[in-house]
């Protein structure tokens, strides 16, 4: 492989029966790459990572992971990459320490690094000093963070996240980020994860890939896809008519809103003055940065956080 | 690390998986003795059968069956806790692991032989007090023993729980290969004295040969010569683990 392939996908495709879930996706991920992959439930992004992890069997294309064929290497694909499911894995009857012991071994850590590596990891999750106790006890937050600290603990080259801070509280979702960070300066891992949610897919990667019906809908780092959709929202209310604002090349387009103008404009904080110059007896003025869910509406045809999308509720308080 | 030592760690984390489980979940290894406690003192004492044994009472004479059978139902009930896995929790975290399927069969296979060994050794000590007369040297050959018969059922336990998609077969696993394998391997009653057509069953049920086995060594007796039982039991073993291997080749998560 080159050397600058983490992983390389073409043509992969799986069918369930009639149902295409992942329709020949073509994807190139680099060596130290952090990249996400944003799409609604259903849409085909944990199929497709299930087929680099080699969980599923791909019905078409080929891949390689790390430098290994996932149809016909899977044993050396799974030991180059950490996986942390979307659905609980855990053992419930074990404690957290043995949870990742346990792990070790299936990983091939060498027995005698094992006590110093769950030491550091339940440090670094925050479990310390629970981990004496059975997994049934923690709360759904704690069992995240354990199952984080499991797929990291080996070390992989490659680690896949799916939905990693899913019914998290704000602040352990920031310690995840943080540690995947840290980690990735650390160690250098390519990091592939899904998510739904766009500030994880923003602050996180460097690279986003918008997955929809099975198939990549688009793809660039998150700046250049905010770009794409015409950057930063201006909603003007008050006298403002869309002719005040002709002749402004950074204006990208123009709709009535509701009792004002909405503007798409480039780089709004900047170009704000020269906006409000045109139309002196606006009332109200309502500056938006653009977000992935505005890459997404725009290239999917429909808002990303639909009802049956919104994210599970919390489940911190069980 | 070499591949051996790889693979060997990997068995020994999923046999301490089973381990720490079994000996977790207390009812589980209450419960199971409940039916060989009612079959030895229930049945044992109030059928009053006769033993073809010579010297021996008829409660002595069906121990080795009723400990056999012990083994088999806590092996079964083990291995058909796969389906149970497949749903929830670890058994994606193993499918998942670096290992082969093998190495994962051979794993489970020996983590669930501690249960039917547990509960053996437990059934002996009550054996030993209350009906059996053997020596120390004939425990110790009945417990070595029960450690085979527990490899052999639970890896055909595990060759079911493998291919069952659902809870539901559960009790027709139970029903359709335990019941008959227990209650035709003449383990209460002298299979010498039989009709054809259940001595032929019997001779087919590769369970037979575990009952007569544990006989000989726990009442030095047994209908056909222990080499071939030894033989026949190895024999059970082998095929199990084979089917095994092959059944957990295909296993992957439900969806």
């Amino acid at each position: 492989m080159s050397a600058a392939a983490a992983i390389r996908a073409s043509g992969l495709t799986r069918r369930f029966g009639a149902i295409l879930a992942v329709d020949s996706i073509d994807l190139e991920i680099a060596e130290g790459e952090t990249f996400a992959l944003l799409g609604p439930n259903g849409a085909g992004k944990t199929t497709f990572i299930s087929m680099l992890c080699t969980l599923t069997r791909p019905s078409g294309g080929t891949a390689v992971v790390g430098g290994f064929d996932v149809a016909r290497e899977s044993l050396k694909v799974r030991r180059t990459i950490g996986i942390v499911f979307q659905e609980p894995s855990l053992d419930d009857l074990l404690t957290g320490a043995e949870n990742l012991r346990l792990h070790c071994l299936l990983y091939g850590v060498p027995p005698r690094e094992i006590d110093g590596r769950v030491e550091r990891m339940l440090r670094t999750v925050g479990l310390k000093g629970r981990e004496g106790e059975r997994v049934r006890g923690y709360s759904g937050g704690m069992k995240r963070r354990l199952e984080i600290a499991r797929g990291l603990i080996h070390r992989p080259r490659i680690l896949f996240l799916d939905e990693p801070t899913l019914g998290l509280d704000p602040v352990s979702r920031r310690a995840v980020w943080d540690h995947i960070r840290e980690m990735k300066a650390a160690e250098g891992t390519t990091v592939i994860l899904t998510t739904h949610y766009m500030e994880e897919a923003d602050g996180l990667s460097d690279r986003v890939a918008l997955i929809d019906r099975g198939r990549i809908r688009e793809m660039g780092s998150p700046e250049e896809l905010k770009r794409r959709v015409g950057g930063d929202i201006v909603r003007l209310r008050g006298r403002v008519a869309p002719q005040d604002f002709a002749g402004l090349d950074f204006v990208r387009e123009m709709t009535i809103d509701d009792g004002g103008v909405r503007l798409a404009v480039d780089d709004a904080p900047r170009r704000l003055k020269a906006l409000l110059d045109r139309c002196p007896a606006a009332s109200e003025v309502e500056v938006r940065r653009a977000t992935l869910d505005d890459v997404f509406l725009k290239f999917a045809g429909r808002p990303l956080k639909n009802g049956e999308n919104a994210p599970r509720a919390d489940e911190e308080s069980r | 690390m070499s591949e051996l030592q790889l693979r060997w760690n990997a068995i020994y984390a999923l046999f301490l998986r089973e381990t720490k489980v079994y000996f977790r979940e207390k009812e589980r290894i209450v419960s199971i003795l409940v039916s060989p406690l009612l079959f030895l003192f229930v049945v044992g004492r109030g059928l009053s059968g006769t033993s073809p044994v010579p010297a021996t009472t008829y409660e002595q004479f069906i121990f080795p069956g009723i400990l056999s059978m012990t083994i088999l139902f806590t092996s079964v009930t083990y291995g058909l806790y796969i389906v149970w896995d497949k749903r929830l929790d670890f058994l994606k975290e193993v499918l998942a692991a670096p290992i082969s399927r093998s190495t994962m069969f051979v794993g489970k296979s020996l983590g669930g032989m501690v249960g039917g060994i547990a509960e053996s050794a437990v059934l002996l000590a009550i054996g030993e007090a209350f009906i059996l007369r053997s020596s120390l040297a004939a425990l110790a050959t009945a417990l070595l023993l029960s450690a085979l018969v527990a490899f052999a059922t639970v890896n055909l336990g595990l060759v079911i729980g493998a291919r069952m998609r659902s809870m539901e077969g559960f009790g027709l696993a139970m029903n359709l290969l335990t019941w008959p394998m227990f209650l035709l391997s003449g383990a209460l009653f002298d299979l010498s004295k039989s009709e054809g057509w259940l001595r032929l069953a019997a001779y087919l049920d590769p369970f037979t040969y575990c009952v007569d086995l544990m006989r000989k060594a726990l009442l030095g007796w047994s209908l056909f010569p222990p080499a071939w039982d030894l033989a026949a039991v190895l024999l059970f073993a082998a095929g199990g683990m084979a089917l095994g291997i092959a059944a957990f080749g295909t296993l992957s998560q439900a969806d």
